[in-house]
């Protein structure tokens, strides 16, 4: 999947987290802001990364802000912000790309 | 038919899925049922984000037990399909269609269950279906409704909307919604399907949520949506039959069991005349009892 524009979703309240993709300079530059970075940044890596995969999207800049977001939410956001960037809202491929 | 159809639902808490906050632990306060909202409470701008909110939600956290009813948005919108899609792949108990006119309406809701529960490989038959009434047609219409398909296992009232629709208002005494309230649960008893109550919206008139509460469970009501947890308790404690009651039920099933075995048809409880009469009502009080989690006994 190819990043066709910049796009964002999510908030900046609790629990929540906001993610924002552009087109990246070929690979995954990944930037986090958040409280728990020492203690959940890796895991937030990896939800991210892993999110990506399944996206099939390699090619990306990818900034997360954190205020406490479950993994949930943050596989939430990043699908949002990569179907925004693509446009697409109908025939979504639940269960298969956008999975937990 | 789905065992889940009948199950207890004194409570429904409104959740807009598009709040994180919100729908990651709601079961603490144990609501019956939650209500996973994709409509009104998501902004117009956001109806993409909050699916795949919703779907993670679902996916992930474990509601304990709580029910996970989704309000897709109305079928006169472009959304409503892919709200379908997204909550039964998501894992779903039921789906809410809102502002419900007609037997066609939950028909073409049906349809659209049947090809996601194929699609998302949901065992047939597993998603139910409730139709929210919000206008005067849907209310004049409310006994086709029940009876439109056997997925549905219920209706409920949408007052803000539908006293917009009969052009009065909400005034907190419930007369502008009398009409509808009965003849709503009128509808759903001839149907054998359950029947809920509109939300009452006034947080700091807890007595008079009390009123209203009490008012709807003495018209016959199933439950109550609610929009904050502060109101659980209050219909859970008028829902679930008191001690005293389950006492009297007990007594009543088992008197009128050993008596009809005597063939004797009138007799008195506790100095009430009773007769077979009473059979079922005292039946359903053990039942609720049971389902509250309340019943200690043995029938």
């Amino acid at each position: 999947m190819e990043i066709k524009k910049p796009a964002a979703a999510g908030t900046l309240e609790s629990s929540d987290c906001q993610v924002t993709v552009e087109a990246g300079s070929g690979g995954i530059e990944f930037s986090l802001d958040s409280a728990v970075i020492n203690q959940y940044g890796n895991q937030i890596r990896k939800v991210a990364f892993d999110t990506l995969k399944n996206l099939g999207v390699n090619n990306v800049r990818l900034t997360i802000v954190d205020k406490g977001a479950l993994d949930c939410t943050i596989r939430a956001r990043i699908e949002a912000a990569v179907y925004r960037s693509v446009g697409q809202t109908e025939n979504l491929p639940w269960g298969g790309a956008i999975r937990s | 038919m789905n065992p889940n159809k009948k199950r207890l639902r004194r409570t429904m808490m409104f959740l807009n899925a598009q709040k994180p906050g919100l729908i990651k632990d709601p079961y603490i306060y144990k609501p019956d049922s939650i209500m996973l909202d994709l409509e009104d409470a998501v902004a117009e701008n956001q109806k993409d984000a909050a699916r795949f909110s919703l779907y993670h939600a679902l996916r992930s956290i474990d509601y304990r037990g709580c029910e996970r009813v989704v309000r897709i948005n109305g079928l006169d919108t472009p959304y409503w399909q892919e709200d379908i899609r997204c909550a039964v792949a998501g894992g779903c108990d039921a789906v809410r269609i809102p502002k419900t006119e007609s037997a066609k309406d939950v028909k073409t809701v049906e349809n659209a269950v049947v090809q996601a529960e194929k699609d998302f490989r949901r065992e047939e038959g597993s998603v139910l279906i409730m139709a929210a009434i919000e206008s005067a047609r849907g209310v004049m219409r409310a006994l086709d409704i029940c009876e439109s398909s056997e997925r549905l296992f219920g209706i409920a009232l949408s007052g803000g909307d539908y006293t917009k629709d009969l052009q009065t208002h909400i005034t907190g005494t419930g007369v502008e919604l009398m009409g509808a309230r009965q003849n709503m649960v009128i509808a759903a008893r001839a149907a054998g399907v359950q029947c809920f109550d509109t939300v009452y919206t006034d947080l700091d008139d807890m007595e008079g949520f009390r009123q209203d509460v009490e008012t709807i469970h003495l018209m016959g009501f199933d439950g109550k949506s609610i929009i904050n947890p502060r109101q659980i308790d209050i219909v859970h404690e008028i829902f679930t039959p008191s001690q005293k009651d389950i006492i009297f039920a007990e007594k009543v099933v088992r008197e009128i069991d050993d008596k009809k075995a005597k063939g004797i048809g009138v007799f008195t409880v506790d100095g009430k005349m009773i007769d077979i009469a009473f059979y079922d009502g005292a039946k359903r009080t053990i039942e609720l009892a049971k389902a509250s989690g309340v019943y200690k006994g043995d029938l």
